[in-house]
């Protein structure tokens, strides 16, 4: 039982996956990603005045390049879905609720994942020019990946409360920017200043994905970092499930 | 086997299904009426496990839908109102795709894909994508993807809207020979559907069943059940002829084409009294039937019987 369920998620995955390439939009995204990933390191980067052999630059933008393009791969997962009816037809096949959303949520996933590794010239370009720590580098583009898996799981569920995506779209972004804007040094300050005691200061840095993504990007893997990225996933899939279930008959 | 047990969807104050209980066996074609936004979608949403019931229950196979969905959607085919599907694939893509997601698998996979292609006719379009084809196509792979799997039980929710009328007959045949041996609900609106395929039909309207019956059953309580017309060059001599029999209750004489019809009082036959009294009085006539009664006035009585009522008094008068 276990192994068929498996297997029905990677089928809808797969489905999912290959429906992302049935059409330009995943080459325009792939190339528009890997286009402003190279502008934002080499130019507002300062990669090569910095003299330093590591990908900071490439990993400092990388969560402001996820929040305007990441809600635009996730928009489409439900909104499309319902929009076009196909919803009725998914969930009254001998799916579960969690297979349907954990397969549509996995093929972004994996689509995040190809795109984030084409960026490897920017990996090779280090490497030829100085003598890098590949670990941390390695440990910053894991972080990417789960950091990237969050901001997706958000946008699977606001996905879901609307048939229209560009609404979709503009709440993901908004709900996105609140969650990293909560540990940015600038806005904790400012809460401070209002009085707050640290410990709600310390709790609202607690939900950044910046503070979490800070240490993992800089290559230190943290057991809490890592929990709090799945803890996060897991609880806007959950979330995802439920505004389904509430949703999908309007 | 389809149950429903008092089957309710609210929505806010609105009932859009209001304790619908019905029971469609093997071998049935239960066809289901009534007008728009009547609850006929809503309540196959319901028996498909889409939508979740206010209160009441449904069950498919005895499977309960609410508590064993996955059992439930196992034993059905469902084509969704609109026979939504995924654009961007190819009709061979999609139909694999859901091949794959019932868990079909060699010989009954490949079996069950060439039947359902084969029978609606879709070899011509496989390599297709589903965005690129006509409506008709669209709603046949919908089809196709609900017979796939050889399910006991079919929920069809409109299945011939779109078609043209060689496609409609065509998917008349393939669900009446499906009917031997599942259980079958179909929606339609189109009420000559009703006789084409069905072996009951329930007629809906707000939410409530109004009529539960056979196709011949509904047309019995038509007032042309049974009532006889002809076409004659003097239709009011006719008129006045056939008032004379004392079974028939009103002659009425069709404004538009001139057609004479007799109605005849509750369950009297007069048709034999009609050609007797036609031959004795020598009256001239090109052609005469027995009619079995319309269906389109009977929908009409029963889903509104309000304004039916309102008509035939301003008539009257």
């Amino acid at each position: 039982m276990s192994s068929a369920r498996k297997n029905l998620i990677s089928i809808l995955t797969r489905r999912e996956l290959k429906s992302y390439f049935a059409t330009p939009v995943a080459y325009v995204f792939i190339v528009i990603f890997l286009v402003l990933c190279k502008a934002f390191t080499f130019y507002l980067g300062d990669f090569y005045q910095r003299g330093q052999a590591d990908l900071l630059p490439f990993f400092n933008f990388l969560p402001w390049l996820f929040l305007f393009l990441i809600p635009a791969i996730s928009m489409r997962l439900w909104a499309e879905e319902r929009k076009s009816g196909s919803i009725e037809l998914l969930l009254t096949l001998p799916v579960s609720m969690w297979q349907a959303v954990l397969g549509k949520f996995l093929a972004a996933w994996i689509f995040t994942g190809i795109a984030l590794a084409l960026t490897f010239p920017i990996w090779i370009t280090v490497n030829y020019l100085g003598d890098p720590d590949n670990g941390a580098i390695l440990a910053g583009y894991f972080g990417s990946f789960l950091m990237a898996g969050a901001f997706l799981a958000v946008g699977s569920c606001l996905s879901a409360l609307t048939r229209n995506q560009v609404i979709a779209f503009i709440l993901t972004v908004v709900v996105c920017f609140a969650l990293m804007l909560a540990g940015w040094p600038m806005i904790l300050e400012g809460i401070r200043g209002l009085g707050f005691p640290q410990s709600v200061v310390d709790a609202i840095a607690g939900l950044s994905f910046l503070t979490h993504f800070a240490a993992i990007s800089k290559g230190v893997i943290d057991l809490r970092d890592l929990l709090y990225f799945l803890l996060m996933i897991g609880f806007w899939l959950y979330a995802s499930v439920v505004v389904i279930d509430l949703k999908k008959a309007d | 086997m389809i149950e429903t047990r008092d089957l309710c969807k609210r929505y806010g104050d609105l009932k859009a299904v209001d304790g619908i209980s019905f029971k469609v066996e093997p071998g049935q074609v239960l066809g289901f009426l009534g007008p728009n936004g009547a609850g006929k979608s809503t309540t196959m949403k319901m028996i498909a496990g889409f939508l979740t019931p206010t209160s009441g229950s449904a069950s498919v196979c005895g499977f309960d839908v609410q508590a064993q969905p996955l059992e439930a959607k196992r034993m059905l085919g469902y084509l969704p109102e609109g026979a939504p599907s995924y654009g961007e694939m190819t009709v061979a893509g999609f139909l694999q795709f859901i091949a794959d997601v019932r868990g079909l698998d060699g010989d009954v996979r490949r079996r069950g894909i060439d039947n359902a292609v084969g029978r609606l006719s879709l070899t011509s379009v496989m390599g297709q994508t589903i965005d690129t084809l006509s409506k008709g196509f669209r709603r046949r792979v919908g089809l196709a993807q609900a017979i796939l799997h050889d399910p006991k039980v079919l929920v069809l929710d409109e299945p011939t809207d779109g078609l043209d009328p060689n496609q409609k007959h065509e998917v008349r045949a393939l669900i009446q020979t499906m009917s031997r041996d599942k259980t079958i609900i179909v929606s339609t609106h189109v009420l000559e559907e009703v006789h084409a395929v069905c072996s009951r039909a329930i007629i809906i309207a707000d939410g409530k069943v109004l009529a539960d019956d056979t196709p011949q059953g509904l047309e019995a309580r038509s007032r042309y059940h049974q009532a006889v017309s002809l076409s004659t060059e003097n239709p009011k001599a006719a008129q006045e002829l056939l008032t004379r029999i004392g079974d028939v209750a009103a002659v009425e004489i069709d404004p538009q084409d001139g057609r004479v019809t007799a109605f005849p009082r509750k369950g009297k036959p007069i048709f034999q009294a009609v050609t007797d009294a036609l031959k004795q009085g020598n009256f001239p006539f090109s052609e005469i039937a027995l009619e079995q009664g319309r269906l389109d006035e009977v929908f009409r009585q029963i889903t509104q019987p309000r304004k039916v009522a309102a008509v035939t008094k301003q008539e009257a008068a």
